[in-house]
């Protein structure tokens, strides 16, 4: 198999604050359980399984550094050759970017967000990036239809009302170029759109329901002029990205030659598609009107622009983003729901997983899309429903386990009712303790009755 | 023929279709008259819709297409030069027996607009239902079942589907950002699915579209068109004319009513998500009951009238339905006239062409090669030479070595030898004498053009203007036996001052007949006998009083020196190539500009994240400004308010104020408060103020309130007292008719609107309780201290529920520190609501969980 001279970058986060308090110093991001393994496995096998190989992994923090270092270093000793780079936290990931670019040599980078889950094979976005020559190719996904679980229960109503918009994305007709793209508090403004870009294309498909999953390819080159040149720029979602797609018709990138120098001859050899696209396409041309003089054309054609590209996942492929404590129920869920094939586990026929060493009291069930994790015993009569639950958790009797997340080693009594819940690793549930929609992360937790229900998705930390 | 059979029947198939459904005859509204000045100075002397295209009236392509798509009774509208519509019309082959529709003339003297135009249609009412409205000057060979089978299904789904426009591909040059017609690009966002219009602009700032958010708050997916072309063809339900009617201030087609319908519809999205369609089916027929009865006062009366008359400007929807290899195309301007002209003589408009006996008017020319049309009775040289894509009318004579090409040549011209013609359009009886040059003109009936003369490209020549031997009529000229109207004649006939039509005509100065002062600057047109002069002198006896000596039978027509500028755009004469590499270079220059502005795009962009982080719901800062006028203007109505002014009139004026500040109630509610603390504010300084301080032992010792202005605790009691119930009604009674939210609820689910009643009257109240934060902290800082006490007093007045002061509480919880002082000013407060409402075994019940939390914080 040929080389394809990617380079790939995953940018791993640190202690990312949407994520409180789930993540701490002892548990990064990158860390987080999914189906009971890290979530940046899922990155580090989807990568291996396209031959990209030669990873560098970004780490916000020396500690977080190290703990997801020695993690890599046990799990894929022999087979990916990564390399852990630690950068000071807050950098945001231009900055991160920043820190380590002098190390790309590649033509093309793979950029990867190390909270991905996804099933799209980066090959296809480096394949699209290449087809088309452009300076940055982005995955983008179908939003996921967030919100509490939306396969019964209630809960759901009033935050589901809406799918929750992640981007507005403008697209030309063919749905290869992005035209636009809107992000974080624009979404919720007025668009705005350069006339000149739709002026180029005549016609621009605005999708509110397209989501930008974080998986670029840049034009190495570009990217290390832009990060050179702007040391504003912060994050390569709010700064970088929008910065090439509003210059992609008057390009500097391209304009000052470091382009066409490094990549030599095939520049040329690249049709500018976007100029093709803006040619007047008349339904009756008539002899007499040749006013645009062809040499006028030409004229303009020269290589001011550059293209932002996008690869659109099909529909039926999975991807979503571990960036909120909702996301991280909704991807535990999945995969060992909907996207079980994600998992690299086998499921028994009830659609299950349960680990061989796994204790079942007598009249527990343990109804489907559900996992139970090596050493973990659950007492009589309980009932585990489309949850995860971690290695050597002791659960007692009459335990009721939701649409719940519950890590390694915790310990829940008897008479407990979880639902929608997030128990991290340690915690121990006293007697009848009725969680719903909370995140329990420390180590001890009393004897609580009935929680009303107006403390939805309060944060408890003891 | 077979061609023509074919589309009868086509066409007879729909009819009897559509009289199955509604038995009503497929009626059009024609307007005769343009509405804009774009061709003067020709239609000075004829209407618009008579002017020869291709020599044959524009009007009669019209009538022709409305013919062929079975449309059976036509209405006329005819306004400027009404009687030579009329005329024509009486003389033409569709006022016959054997026609096969029928036509009304309908005339008006006052109409300045379509809109006027409409409203006057509507009067009449003849309109019985679904009707093609048509400008006189479209030329088409669309087929319309499809359209008007769509238009008709939609509207059994959902009669607010008013109208349905035609749109064609057509992509406006990027240097000159017009298309080829000569309009200018156009913006239209489109659902895919629905192929409902969302958003039509005309205008387009230059460098940055801004499209309102709304428009994506029930789609996730629109198109967003630069590329297509209106066609001004649409097809209406007779609830357009009564729209009309109803906003008596639309005038124009596009720019009032279709963006007024759009823009209304946005809001209406907001009832669309609440409601289902049958509700508000019903609702649309229990308006439409309603004013049928002549009830309106009824519904003025009881509250149902707010929300009805919003709900009945609102809502209608427009559709668009795109052709694709049919032709349609309105002749907009001069441009669009030598385009469309083109476009006819190379049969794009088939059958409408010019061999083909299709009009009232037969005119038999031949079909010669390379698109060379020529009557048979046309005396031609030998030696001339007619090129590519030319028709020549009957009764003409061209002389040696002539040569004519890309042109339009009438009836009974005479043309001269040596004579040079390109790009031009000469109707009838027009005398171009030996070695004559015309680019790209558009030339009269009845013009003489003695030896010599040079037309340079653009030159308009009006009706019998002689021009005199060797004179060279520069580029764009336009010239008239009718002197330029001064600006209050141009009013007169200016039906509705458009601003596009205004680049070509509007600072008209009036040009003196005393052409010996202008004579080296116009070059008017030099009489050649006096003979002539005399024949034009019955014609315009101004000009008669002139004759002495010279010669002129023209006014030139002045342009500005800034509306030369821009001549270029709609002239006839294609955009000269100096000017296109002018515009190539700004193209490529612009990226500069559009880099500025991309930089303060930039600048918003990134200073997001921060402002978000601020939490303040005022939104983004444009409408700033914006809200703090609108709290000065309920300020100052509130004042008035204060000499005695009843409060009903206060109501009322705030409310139209709110209507016109596009406010919600919430807004007023917190803009009254507003003023009334200022008014208890001031009291307390004119009297000689002894503070008295106490300890409030009531409210509790965790707060700060070492000392309480006790007079200004009084003065602001007094005050709410005194106001209370306007404010209460901006709080809850009003809004149970306001609340559009709720509208459709009244009806039918009078519970899930108590219930949706509460929550709107607890936002409405939070939004007092934020706005008095506000005031707090930065207008009346002597306030502070007394925060809780006057919350409190607001709760003991009924003005603020329990409800919504704790929901406030509960909504500041998140909230940074510095926000929450009020919060933890009034916490006993709180509580002891809290314990009211829940009662006090609960509340202990969660006061120690509370603790216990507490504790474990520790």
């Amino acid at each position: 198999m040929t080389r394809m001279d990617f380079e790939v970058v995953v940018l791993a986060g640190g202690a990312s604050s949407n994520l409180s308090p789930l993540v701490s110093q002892e548990l990064p991001k990158a860390l987080l359980p999914v189906a009971n393994r890290p979530v940046l496995s899922y990155v580090l096998e989807l990568l291996e399984g396209s031959n990209l190989k030669d990873l560098i992994v970004v780490v916000e923090g020396e500690d977080a550094a190290q703990l997801v270092g020695g993690w890599i270093s046990g799990a894929y000793a022999d087979r990916l050759h990564v390399e852990v780079a630690a950068v000071p936290e807050g950098v945001g990931t231009a900055g991160a970017l920043r820190s380590i670019s002098s190390y790309l040599t590649a033509n093309d980078v793979l950029i990867v967000s190390g909270d991905l889950v996804t099933d799209v094979p980066p090959g296809a976005i480096a394949a699209t990036h290449r087809r088309h020559g452009a300076v940055v190719t982005t995955l983008l996904c179908s939003s996921p239809v967030s919100g509490p679980s939306d396969s019964g229960t209630s809960g759901g109503k009033e935050k589901a009302k809406k799918p929750v918009r992640h981007n507005i994305i403008g697209l030309d007709p063919t749905r290869q170029y992005l035209l636009h793209m809107a992000t974080g508090a624009e979404v919720e403004k007025d668009i705005r759109l350069q006339k000149r870009i739709l002026q180029a294309v005549g016609q621009m498909e605005i999708r509110a329901d397209l989501m930008d999953a974080h998986l670029y390819a840049f034009k190495r080159t570009v990217l290390q002029d832009i990060l050179d040149q702007k040391d504003k720029f912060q994050s390569i979602r709010q700064d970088i990205l929008p910065y090439l797609i509003r210059t992609q018709l008057s390009s500097e990138v391209s304009g000052n030659g470091l382009v066409s120098s490094e990549s030599g001859s095939n520049k040329s050899a690249v049709q500018d598609e976007l100029r093709w696209l803006s040619q007047h396409r008349e339904i009756a041309p008539s002899t007499f009107q040749d006013s645009q003089p062809l040499s006028l054309k030409s004229q303009r054609d020269d290589q001011r622009s550059h293209k932002c590209c996008v690869y659109i996942a099909n529909e039926s492929k999975y991807c979503a983003r571990l960036n909120s404590i909702q996301a991280f129920s909704d991807i535990n869920r999945d995969v060992i729901g909907e996207a079980s094939h994600l998992s690299g586990y086998s499921f028994s026929a009830q659609n299950n997983i349960i680990h061989p060493s796994a204790e079942l009291g007598s009249k527990t069930t343990v109804g489907p899309q559900c996992m139970l994790a090596e050493g973990s015993k659950l007492g009589d009569k309980c009932s585990v429903k489309r949850s995860v639950i971690g290695r050597h958790c002791r659960i007692g009797s009459n335990v009721k386990i939701v649409n719940s997340v519950v890590m390694n080693h915790v310990t829940i009594d008897d008479g407990c009712s979880i639902q929608g819940s997030v128990i991290c690793s340690n915690v121990q549930l006293q007697e009848r303790v009725v969680l719903k929609d909370c995140q329990v992360i420390c180590h001890f937790f009393s004897v609580l009755y009935n929680l009303p229900t107006s403390w939805y998705g309060r944060k408890k930390c003891l | 023929m077979a061609q023509k059979k074919g589309q009868r029947g086509a066409t007879s198939v729909a009819a009897d279709d559509s009289e199955v459904v509604a038995r009503i005859p497929l009626q059009a509204v024609l307007l005769a008259d343009s509405f804009n000045l774009k061709f003067r100075p020709i239609t000075l002397e004829r209407p618009k819709v008579l002017l020869p295209l291709v020599n044959v009236p524009m009007i009669e392509y019209t009538l022709a297409w409305l013919d062929s798509v079975g449309v059976e009774e036509v209405f006329v509208f005819c306004c400027s030069h009404s009687q030579q519509v009329k005329d024509y019309l009486k003389e033409s082959e569709w006022m016959k027996p054997s026609s096969r529709f029928s036509i009304t003339t309908v005339e008006s003297h006052d109409a300045i607009s379509a809109g006027d135009a409409l409203r006057v249609i509507y009067e009449k009412s003849v309109i019985r239902g679904d009707f093609v409205l048509i400008s006189g000057d479209t030329i088409s060979n669309m087929n319309l079942t499809q359209a008007l089978q769509e238009h008709k299904e939609r509207r059994k789904k959902d009669p607010l589907a008013v109208m349905t426009m035609i749109i064609k591909h057509s992509k406006p040059s990027n240097l000159t950002h017009q298309t080829r017609l000569g309009t200018d690009e156009l913006l239209m966002a489109i659902d895919p699915q629905t192929k409902e219009l969302m958003f039509y602009e005309d205008k387009v700032n230059p460098s940055i579209i801004s499209i309102d958010k709304e428009l994506l708050a029930n789609n996730t997916w629109v198109y967003l068109h630069n590329n297509k072309q209106d066609c001004y063809i649409d097809i209406c339900s007779p609830e357009v004319l009564s729209l009309f009617m109803d906003n008596f201030d639309y005038q124009h087609l596009r720019r009032h009513f279709v963006k007024g319908l759009l823009v209304d519809d946005m809001k209406d999205h907001l009832i669309d998500s609440l409601t289902s369609s049958d509700v508000r089916y019903k609702l649309h027929k229990i308006c439409a009951f309603y004013i049928e009865l002549g009830l309106l006062a009824v519904l003025i009366q009881s509250h149902l009238a707010l929300p009805v008359f919003m709900y009945m400007i609102m809502g209608y929807k427009i559709f668009t339905h795109e052709i694709h290899s049919s032709y349609a195309a309105r002749i907009d301007n001069f441009r669009s006239y030598g385009t469309i002209s083109k476009d006819i003589l190379q049969r794009w408009a088939y059958p409408l062409v010019p061999n083909f006996q299709y009009f009232g008017i037969s005119s038999k020319v031949k079909l010669d090669r390379q698109g060379v049309y020529s009557a048979p009775d046309v005396v031609q040289s030998r030696s001339a030479r007619i090129g590519a894509t030319t028709l020549i009318g009957s009764g003409t004579t061209i002389g040696n070595h002539t040569g004519i090409s890309n042109s339009v040549v009438g009836r009974g011209c005479t043309i001269g030898n040596n004579v040079c013609i390109d790009g031009c359009y000469i109707w009838d009886n027009v005398i171009i004498e030996d070695g004559c040059r015309l680019n790209h003109a558009i030339v009269c009936d009845g013009v003489h053009l003695s030896a010599g003369v040079v037309l340079e490209p653009g030159v308009i020549l009006s009706f019998k203007v002689e021009v005199g031997r060797l004179i060279t009529i520069p580029a764009y000229s336009k010239v008239s036996l009718r002197p330029q109207p001064s600006v209050q004649d141009s009013d007169e006939e200016l039906e509705y001052a458009d601003a596009s039509s205004a680049v070509i005509e509007s600072p008209c100065t009036f040009y003196t007949h005393d052409l010996f002062n202008c004579f080296s600057a116009i070059v008017a047109c030099i009489s050649i006998t006096s003979m002539v002069s005399n024949r034009n002198a019955e014609s315009s006896p101004d000009y008669s009083a002139h004759e002495v000596g010279i010669s002129g039978v023209g006014y030139i027509w002045s342009t500005n020196e800034g509306e030369h500028e821009e001549e270029w755009r709609h002239s006839i004469a294609p955009i000269p190539e100096a000017k296109l590499i002018e515009l190539s270079h700004a193209y490529l220059e612009e990226p500069d500009v559009a880099y500025l502005d991309v930089n303060d795009f930039l600048v918003s962009g990134e200073v997001k994240p921060d402002s978000e982080s601020i939490g303040f719901d005022d939104g983004d800062g444009g409408d700033y400004g914006d809200s703090a006028d609108f709290d000065k203007e309920v300020e100052a109505t509130f004042h008035r308010a204060l000499t005695g002014v009843n409060q009903e009139t206060v109501i009322l004026e705030i409310n139209s104020l709110r209507l016109s500040c596009n406010k919600s109630h919430a807004d007023c509610a917190g803009a009254l408060f507003f003023s009334m603390m200022e008014l208890g504010l001031e009291a307390p300084r004119s009297s000689n103020n002894w503070l008295l301080v106490i300890k409030l032992d009531m409210f509790g010792s965790d707060n700060d309130n070492h000392g309480v202005d006790c007079e200004l605790y009084q003065n602001i009691a007094k005050e709410i007292n005194k106001w209370k119930d306007l404010l209460k009604h901006y709080l809850k009674s009003v809004d149970e008719e306001a609340s559009i939210y709720v509208v459709s609820f009244r009806f039918y689910e009078p519970y899930i609107y108590q219930l949706e009643m509460c929550i709107c009257y607890i936002q409405f109240a939070i939004e007092v309780i934020l706005k008095f934060e506000e005031i707090c902290l930065e207008t009346a800082t002597e306030l502070a201290p007394l925060f809780s006490i006057i919350l409190s007093y607001l709760y003991e007045k009924d003005i603020l529920s329990e409800d919504a002061i704790l929901s406030w509480a509960s909504e500041k919880e998140g909230a940074d520190e510095s926000d929450k002082i009020f919060v933890k000013q009034s916490e006993s407060f709180i509580t002891i609501l809290h314990m009211k409402l829940i009662g006090p075994q609960n509340w202990l019940k969660e006061a120690s969980e509370e603790e216990d939390e507490d504790n474990g914080d520790e």
